[in-house]
């Protein structure tokens, strides 16, 4: 039983804390947040030679190996500085889910460039009718003489439109008519058939939906052997939401700082405001909040490998409680601003809105409560 | 980083299993079991503390030259953890947790050598006499007077929410020997034997229907200077010295994992009309179990830390505060799991040895008593609002 972080993680948050303060600051956000590409080719550029991006592929195809411990520690930096560019849609998503359902030719044809950083991916799974549930899939993938012919439509597309190839679920249909079974397919941002409208993502980042109509693929479009895809998306979920959640502790931390300061500088009634108990206790809480959140996004990075119900467990109690702990922290953190903290001319709202997204993806507190309730049902 | 146990580790683990297998009797479980307040009857505590004292377990926390057992921090979360998961008794902690650490960091020799044999065999039974009516939160305003005379101390004053001062046969106490310029002055810690003619204990009921807490009077209470610990006027410093302990000792998930799991079963079973099957009853036990998860982390962190040497600083007031709200949570849960069973609250104690036949079945006898009494968890050992001043001026520096 060890939790202190190796010497290698200790160098890597060096690491990444230095290169986030470095290259992110509030003139780098602001320009992003204009930006239709929404993140900057040139720090993808860098992600690659600093080795983040081969950071959690297998050492077979390129990459480094690592673990979700370490992807962790990358994501928290990340939060400090509002990062934008396409990691967790390329790196956690994407490459994750080649690595895991990939042949061995499929998985050499993508993880080497995505570790060299010239192949970037998205994930288009999620559609308005299923709302957060996973196994609901309507988009079809019929079997033709050639290969296969995708129809249907998916919303929250993280950053897509940076994506050189999107994997696109789908619920096989054979010539017997439905399978029961979910597909995933690698498409080409550029398919025929396939159309994308994007917007700027709430708290940054890009996101879109996506329309696909008669998109006609290859026989090797299909990751792996056509067996149900469902527990390896929950698989992949689940190490995403630890990683997000890693994310929103790094920006709790600093909307924590970041308030914390504010009000041992901001006078009323002649005093700081942090002279006053009620406001003592609130930051009080926030810490807490940030400590239990801390908890646990490290308790769901340290199960992602552990068998399906433990893991799903944990990664649910870890969205549900950082969901409701980041609300509350980045609800008191505009409160205890004031007036400036709902203004644009400050960035406690950016950070606020990064928070509320993340809170959102992949489902919000109710629906992962009520789902590692249903997990924990005994016989 | 690795959750898992190395091999020493998981053979200290089956060692602690089967001596709880040895020493656990099924009367003293079921005690434990029924037992709706903090602490266990000194019956059943005691007759535990003597069982982990027949094997070098008498006081985990100590160092192995006064009888502590040299674990690391592992090994006092496996002991914790398993305990808590067989269900054993509570042990005095006034005793082992409270004023042992004190005596072994401040007392002289002679207080050593005489006192702490007698807290790891059980022959002392201690209560802790911190508290006044007028202080309280604002420990350090007490008024308990000690003059001196000759070679004694005599002693006036009262102290309040004394925990089993009726069991026990010595009390330690922070009492005013002097007015210093600050009130934290002039406070010195003393040991009081509590058969000392001109001390009597006033029972107080809690709303939960325990007599576990008293308050207690002195009127020209003689004790000799000998049984003050460390220097005149230094009480304050030692006084809060114990209240880390008292704080920062706890490995407390366990316990609460164990006390959601009595919940839950209740709420799975044909008792409850299978309470669980409300969807909102099963959302909260599910945000309850995850506040815990939260809770056993940072316990695991700061367990960590200590085995690296880091201290672990303001961290303890988190995890007193985090456990208190916790188990605040676990018993509110509970009253509503059991829906109209919770009206008929069975009055006669101890639990464990009604004659008459109950009005719930047996697993629902401590449930209101525990939420009732459980209101005081955020309430000693400093207050909540104390914890969050504390939290604010070491964390964050306001």
């Amino acid at each position: 039983m060890d939790l202190n972080l190796s010497d290698e993680q200790k160098l890597l948050r060096e690491s990444a804390e230095r290169f986030v303060a470095g290259s992110y600051d509030a003139d780098h956000r602001r320009k992003m947040a204009n930006d239709p590409l929404g993140f900057s080719p040139a720090v993808w550029k860098q992600f690659a030679e600093l080795g983040w991006l081969a950071l959690p592929i297998p050492e077979e195809f390129d990459g480094l190996g690592g673990g979700a411990i370490d992807i962790g520690i990358l994501m928290e930096a990340f939060g400090r500085g509002l990062v934008s560019e396409p990691y967790v849609a390329t790196v956690v998503l994407g490459a994750g889910l080649i690595a895991r359902c990939g042949t061995t030719e499929q998985k050499q044809a993508s993880l080497p460039k995505v570790a060299d950083g010239s192949l970037k991916l998205a994930f288009a799974h999620s559609e308005r009718a299923a709302r957060f549930d996973l196994a609901k899939v309507a988009t079809s993938a019929t079997k033709t003489a050639q290969g296969w012919r995708l129809s249907g439509s998916k919303i929250a597309v993280l950053d897509g439109h940076a994506a050189d190839e999107i994997i696109v679920s789908a619920l096989i249909h054979d010539h017997h008519g439905p399978s029961g079974r979910i597909g995933l397919f690698v498409l080409p941002a550029t398919a025929d058939g396939l159309a994308m409208s994007d917007y700027a993502r709430l708290g940054g980042g890009r996101a879109c939906n996506l329309e696909l109509a008669d998109v006609h693929l290859p026989e090797d479009a299909l990751l792996g052997d056509g067996h149900d895809a469902l527990p390896a998306i929950e698989w992949a979920v689940d190490r995403t939401m630890a990683a997000l959640g890693a994310e929103a502790v790094g920006i709790m931390q600093t909307l924590l700082e970041t308030t914390l300061d504010y009000t041992k500088i901001r006078k009323q009634f002649g005093r700081p405001l942090s002279a006053n108990q009620v406001i003592r206790h609130r930051l009080a809480d926030m810490a807490m909040q940030v400590d239990e959140a801390r908890s646990m996004a490290l308790r769901a990075a340290l199960k992602v490998d552990s068998p399906p119900t433990e893991r799903a467990r944990a990664a649910s109690g870890a969205k549900a409680k950082i969901g409701k702990c980041a609300r509350f922290v980045g609800e008191q953190s505009i409160q205890l601003h004031g007036g400036m903290g709902v203004t644009e001319e400050l960035e406690v709202g950016a950070y606020f809105k990064r928070l509320v997204a993340f809170d959102t993806l992949f489902g919000g507190s109710a629906h992962h409560y009520a789902r590692h309730a249903e997990l924990g049902r005994r016989a | 980083m690795d959750l898992s146990f190395n091999a020493e580790e998981r053979a200290f683990q089956s060692e602690v299993r089967s001596f709880i297998a040895r020493n656990l009797t099924e009367e003293m479980k079921r005690a434990t079991a029924l037992t709706p307040s903090v602490f266990s009857d000194p019956d059943i505590g005691m007759a535990w503390q003597r069982a982990l004292h027949a094997n070098g377990w008498g006081a985990p926390g100590w160092p192995v030259e006064y009888g502590g057992p040299a674990w690391t921090p592992a090994q006092r979360w496996i002991f914790e953890t398993e305990c808590a998961r067989a269900g054993v008794p509570n042990v005095n902690v006034m005793g082992v947790k409270m004023v042992g650490p004190v005596i072994i960091g401040f007392g002289s020799p002679e207080q050593k050598n005489f006192y702490l044999p007698r807290i790891l065999s059980g022959e002392d039974y201690w209560c802790q006499g911190y508290s006044e009516p007028g202080s309280g939160s604002d420990l350090s305003s007490l008024k308990t007077r000690a003059v001196r005379d000759g070679d004694d101390y005599i002693i006036n004053g009262t102290k309040i929410w004394t925990t089993h001062a009726h069991h026990a046969n010595r009390m330690f106490a922070l009492v005013r020997t002097n007015d210093g310029p600050r009130q934290q002055d002039g406070i010195s810690f003393i040991l009081i034997d509590m058969k000392t003619p001109g001390i009597t204990t006033r029972p107080i009921l809690t709303i939960g229907g325990d007599h576990e807490v008293n308050q207690v009077f002195f009127d020209d209470v003689r004790v000799p200077v000998a049984n003050r610990v460390g220097e005149e006027g230094k009480g304050w410093t030692y006084g809060k010295y114990l209240l880390e302990f008292e704080r920062g000792s706890g490995i407390a998930s366990a316990k609460l994992r164990e006390g959601l799991k009595a919940i839950a079963d209740l709420a799975e079973s044909d008792l409850t009309g299978r309470a669980i099957d409300s969807p909102d009853i099963a959302a909260r036990i599910s945000e309850v179990e995850v506040d815990i998860d939260a809770l056993e982390m940072t316990e695991l962190r700061v367990l960590s830390a200590l085995q690296t040497g880091q201290n672990p600083g303001a961290v303890s007031s988190i995890l007193k505060l985090r456990n208190s709200e916790i188990r605040q949570a676990v018993t509110r849960l509970g009253v509503d799991v059991i829906g109209h069973d919770a009206l008929a609250v069975e009055p006669m104690r101890p639990l464990y040895k009604l004659n008459h036949e109950p009005a719930t079945p047996e697993e629902m006898l401590t449930v209101v008593p525990e939420y009732l009494n459980g209101r005081a968890y955020t309430i000693f050992g400093g207050t909540s609002e104390i914890q969050r001043d504390i939290i604010a001026k070491m964390m964050l520096g306001i």
